[in-house]
C-alpha cells in the first residue's frame, strides 16, 4: 500500500497525500476529537464513565454496538494491565487499536499479469461512476494504459456521465445502449482490453440493493463473464460505500461478498462530515481492507487509504 | 445473520415475559436492550437518549394503572413513542393558490434526487395534475441528461433549457429556474418540481445557492430527499440544510432495502418536519406515501400488513381471486389451471421477497421474514413453465398425467422428472388443505389463532 502511495506522490506542485487526506477528514476531527479531547482534558485517571464517553464517541461515528463494544472492552483491559492514568496515553491507545484493526487488512500489492480487471460495484448512490473515473485518472498518472468499462446500462443516462470522466481523463470507454445487456459491454470491454493489451479495466456496474436476488445474481454472471475471458479475474472487486452509510453498510458488505467477491472497499464522500466509522466495523468483522477514499468532486480527488492518517484525522492527531 | 430491530426489540420483551410487575431494575434491562436495537437501527445517539427516557418515565409511571402484562405494556410504550415522534398523521401536500406550485428538491449527492423527481411527478400525475420537471444540476456529469431520460419515460413535461454553453455555477442556475417557470405558467403544468444538484452541507458556496433559489421561486415544498441507510451524520445534514431552507418535508429513498431506517427518526427529531414519502424500488411507481404507524408496526415487527391489504386490493383481480376461493374451499378443488392463474396474481404484487418481508414476524407467520432472502424466485418461474407445458385437458385433470408425461411434461419445461413429480405432490396436498379448510378443519382454526396472536402482541 505505502508503494502506491508515494507513487503517486510524483507531481511538487500537489500537496502531500496525507496532508490532504487529512484535511479531508479533519471535520470528522472537529466532532469526535474534540469530543474525546474533552473528555481527556477532564479526566486524570481512567474510570468508567471516561471510558463511557469515549464509547459514545465512537458509536457517534457509526463503528457500531459490536465493533465499539470490543474496542471498549479491550481498551478497558490494556488500561487496567499497563496502569494507564491519564487521558492522552488512552486516547493514544485507542488510536492503536482502531489502527491495527484497519492495517491487519492491509495486504500488499499483487503483481498482475495485464489487463488487471477492476470491478465497481454497490448500492444505488454511493459514486460509482464518479470513482470509477477518478480511478481510470489515478492509473493514467502512474503512466497505466487504462480502459472504461460502462456496464451502468440501467440507470438513465449513467454511460453519458461515465463519457464525461472518460473525456476528462483521457481514457477510452466500451458501452451498450441503455438497457442492453452488462454482461455483453463487459464481454467487448475484456477483448479488447486484452487485444489491446491495457494494463487495467475499471468496469462501472449500475447500483443495486444487495437485498435484489436477481440483480445480485447478475453481478455473479459479470464475474464468470470475466474469469472466462480473464481466468485471474476480476483481480479487484471494489465495493464503493458512501461514508454516510449507517449499520446497514455491515450487510452490503457481507452480500456483496458473496455475490460479487468483494476485495476492498472504497470510502466515498469523505469530504463531509459524516466519519466512515463503519468501515472499521466491516475490516474487523469481514476482514475487508478499505483501498481507496474520494474526498472531492474533483478529478484528483481519489486517495489510496492510508490508516495512519484516517486514525489520525478522525482522533485528532 | 443479524437481527433486525423487531427481532430484537422482541428478545427483549421475551426476556420481560414471566415478570409480575415493571420494577426499576427489570425496565432498565429492556431499555438497554431497546437502546442497542435503536442505535444499530441507526437511530442518532442524542435521539436515542431522549426516547429512552420518555420510554423509562412512561413504563414506570403506568405500573400499578394497567392491567397489562409488562410486555405488553413496553411495546405499546416504545411503539406509542415511535409514533409519537414521527408525527401521527401522513403528511399532506401543500398546493399554491395561484399554480405553480414549485417543489424544491434538495439534498446530499446520491440520495436519489432525480429518481425521486420522477417519481414525485408520476405520483403527482396519477392524482390528476400536471407536473413540469426541470433539472439545475448543471454540475454532476449528465445529471440533467438522467432527468431528460426519466421524464420521457413517464410521459411528463420537461423544461430541458439550452445552458449555451454558459459556465456551470449559480448565474445559469437561477436563469434555468426562472424559465422554467415562466414555462410551466405558459404550457399550464400546475406542479414545477425542480431537481437540484446534489451538495454537501458544509459546502458554503453550493448552500448559498440553494438560498437563493428559494428566494427565487419561493417554494411552497423545500423536500429533503435522504437515504435510508444514512447512519449517525443523518442529523447533521438534515440540521444543516434545515436552518439553510427550512425545509416542509422529507421523503426516504431506498426503503426497499434491509436498512432499518433509524434515519427517519433522526432526521424527523431535528427538524420537526415530517416524512411524507418513501421511495420502495428503482421503478417510477416505487413511490408511497409514508405512514409512521405502520413503519412502526414493522420496526416491532408487526409486519406491514396495512400496506400489503392495499397492494394486493390496487392489483390482484378480485372476482378472479374469489373465484379461486370458491373452488378451492368447495368439493371439487382447485386445477392446475387456477393454480397457474394465483401465481401469476400474486407475482404481480412484487417479488415474493418483498411480500413475505411485510408479514409479521410474530404469531404462527414468525420465521416468514427471515426466510425472504433464501426464497429463489426462480422457483416461480420453473413452476409456471412446468404447468406450461401441460395439455388443457391435464391442466384440469391432474390424475391423467401418468409416467410417459410426466417425462414430456419435464423434456418441454426444461426441467426434470423429480420436478414435475414435486409439483405434483405440492399440489395435491394444497388441494387436500383448502378442502379441509372448506369443510371448517384446521387451517381455519390455525388462521383464526393468527389473528388472535397479532392482536395479542399489540
Amino acid at each position: 500500500m505505502i508503494q502506491t502511495l508515494f507513487g503517486s506522490l510524483n507531481e511538487p506542485e500537489k500537496k502531500n497525500i496525507f496532508d490532504r487526506m487529512k484535511d479531508a477528514v479533519s471535520r470528522t476531527r472537529d466532532s469526535l476529537g474534540e469530543r474525546i479531547e474533552s473528555v481527556i482534558a477532564l479526566t486524570r485517571e481512567v474510570d468508567e464513565s471516561t471510558l463511557e464517553e469515549l464509547e459514545m464517541s465512537l458509536l457517534a461515528s457509526d463503528l457500531g454496538v459490536t465493533t465499539t463494544g470490543e474496542i471498549i472492552d479491550a481498551l478497558r483491559e490494556r488500561a487496567k494491565r499497563q496502569q494507564i492514568r491519564d487521558g492522552a496515553e488512552l486516547k493514544d491507545l485507542l488510536k492503536e487499536q482502531i489502527k491495527n484493526i484497519l492495517d491487519e487488512q492491509q495486504r500488499p500489492v499483487r503483481a498482475v499479469a495485464p489487463p488487471e480487471i477492476i470491478m465497481m460495484v454497490g448500492v444505488n448512490g454511493t459514486g460509482k461512476t464518479t470513482t470509477s473515473g477518478k480511478l481510470a485518472a489515478y492509473y493514467r498518472a502512474q503512466g497505466k494504459s487504462v480502459l472504461m468499462c460502462a456496464a451502468d446500462t440501467f440507470r438513465a443516462a449513467a454511460i453519458e456521465q461515465l463519457e464525461v470522466w472518460g473525456q476528462r481523463s483521457g481514457v477510452e470507454i466500451i458501452k451498450t445502449r441503455q438497457g442492453g445487456d452488462p454482461s455483453a459491454a463487459l464481454y467487448d470491454a475484456l477483448q479488447a482490453a486484452k487485444a489491446r493489451s491495457n494494463d487495467v479495466l475499471i468496469v462501472d456496474t449500475a447500483g443495486r440493493l444487495h437485498t435484489k436476488s436477481s440483480l445480485m445474481a447478475e453481478l455473479d454472471k459479470m464475474r464468470r463473464t470475466t474469469q472466462r475471458i480473464i481466468p485471474n479475474g476480476p483481480h479487484e472487486v471494489l465495493l464503493v460505500m458512501d461514508a454516510t452509510t449507517g449499520q446497514n453498510g455491515l450487510q452490503q458488505a457481507r452480500l456483496f461478498t458473496e455475490s460479487a467477491g468483494v476485495t476492498g472497499i472504497v470510502l466515498t464522500k469523505l469530504d463531509g462530515t459524516a466519519k466512515g466509522g463503519i468501515a472499521v466495523a466491516i475490516a474487523r468483522e469481514l476482514n475487508l481492507p478499505v483501498r481507496f477514499v474520494g474526498v472531492g468532486e474533483k478529478i484528483e480527488d481519489l486517495l489510496p487509504f492510508d490508516s495512519k492518517a484516517f486514525v489520525d484525522s478522525l482522533l485528532g492527531a | 445473520m443479524f437481527e433486525n430491530l423487531s427481532e430484537k426489540l422482541q428478545r427483549t420483551f421475551k426476556n420481560l415475559r414471566g415478570q409480575g410487575t415493571i420494577t426499576e431494575e427489570n425496565i432498565g434491562e429492556a431499555l438497554r436492550e431497546i437502546r442497542v436495537a435503536l442505535l444499530e437501527a441507526d437511530v442518532n445517539l442524542n435521539v436515542v437518549k431522549d426516547l429512552i427516557e420518555h420510554i423509562r418515565e412512561k413504563a414506570v409511571g403506568q405500573e400499578v394503572l394497567t392491567a397489562l402484562s409488562p410486555t405488553e405494556q413496553v411495546v405499546k410504550i416504545v411503539r406509542d413513542e415511535l409514533v409519537a415522534l414521527l408525527g401521527k398523521d401522513t403528511a399532506r401536500f401543500q398546493f399554491a393558490s395561484k399554480p405553480p406550485t414549485v417543489i424544491l428538491m434538495a439534498g446530499l449527492q446520491g440520495s436519489g434526487k432525480t429518481t425521486t423527481s420522477g417519481k414525485l411527478a408520476a405520483w403527482l400525475q396519477k392524482g390528476g395534475h400536471r407536473p413540469m420537471l426541470v433539472s439545475v444540476d448543471v454540475y454532476r456529469p449528465a445529471a440533467r441528461e438522467q432527468l431528460r431520460v426519466v421524464a420521457k419515460s413517464i410521459k411528463a413535461n420537461l423544461y430541458e433549457g439550452d445552458t449555451k454553453g454558459e459556465p456551470a455555477g449559480t448565474a445559469l442556475v437561477e436563469r434555468l429556474a426562472k424559465e422554467a417557470r415562466r414555462e410551466a405558467i405558459i404550457s399550464g403544468c400546475d406542479t414545477l418540481i425542480v431537481d437540484t444538484a446534489g451538495r454537501l452541507h458544509i459546502d458554503e458556496e453550493l448552500m448559498g445557492e440553494m438560498e437563493s433559489l428559494k428566494k427565487l421561486l419561493t417554494p411552497q415544498e423545500i423536500l429533503f430527499i435522504a437515504d435510508s441507510m444514512t447512519g449517525q451524520d443523518a442529523v447533521k445534514s438534515a440540521d444543516e440544510f434545515h436552518k439553510r431552507l427550512a425545509l416542509t418535508g422529507i421523503i426516504l429513498t431506498k426503503m426497499d432495502g434491509d436498512a432499518r431506517g433509524g434515519a427517519a427518526l433522526s432526521i424527523r427529531h431535528v427538524t420537526g418536519q415530517p416524512v411524507k414519502f418513501i421511495g420502495m424500488g428503482e421503478k417510477p411507481d416505487a413511490f408511497e406515501p409514508f405512514h409512521p404507524d405502520r413503519i412502526v408496526s414493522r420496526i416491532l415487527g408487526m409486519g406491514d400488513i396495512m400496506t400489503l391489504i392495499e397492494k394486493a386490493e390496487e392489483k390482484l383481480d378480485k372476482k378472479k381471486s374469489e373465484e379461486f376461493a370458491r373452488k378451492a374451499l368447495s368439493g371439487d378443488g382447485f386445477s392446475l389451471e387456477d393454480f397457474r392463474d394465483q401465481l401469476r396474481q400474486i407475482r404481480k404484487l412484487g417479488s415474493l421477497q418483498s411480500i413475505m418481508k411485510m408479514l409479521p414476524s410474530v404469531g404462527p407467520l414468525a420465521g416468514m421474514q427471515q426466510m425472504a432472502d433464501q426464497v429463489d424466485e426462480k422457483q416461480f418461474v420453473r413452476v409456471e413453465a412446468i404447468i406450461n407445458s401441460m395439455t388443457a385437458k391435464e391442466r384440469n385433470h391432474h390424475e391423467i398425467i401418468s409416467g410417459s408425461r410426466r417425462k414430456r411434461i419435464a423434456t418441454g419445461s426444461g426441467t426434470t422428472v423429480q420436478e414435475v413429480n414435486q409439483l405434483l405432490r405440492q399440489y395435491a396436498q394444497m388441494r387436500k388443505m383448502f378442502k379441509n379448510v372448506g369443510k371448517g378443519g384446521m387451517l381455519q382454526r390455525r388462521a383464526m389463532g393468527m389473528l388472535g396472536g397479532m392482536r395479542g402482541g399489540r
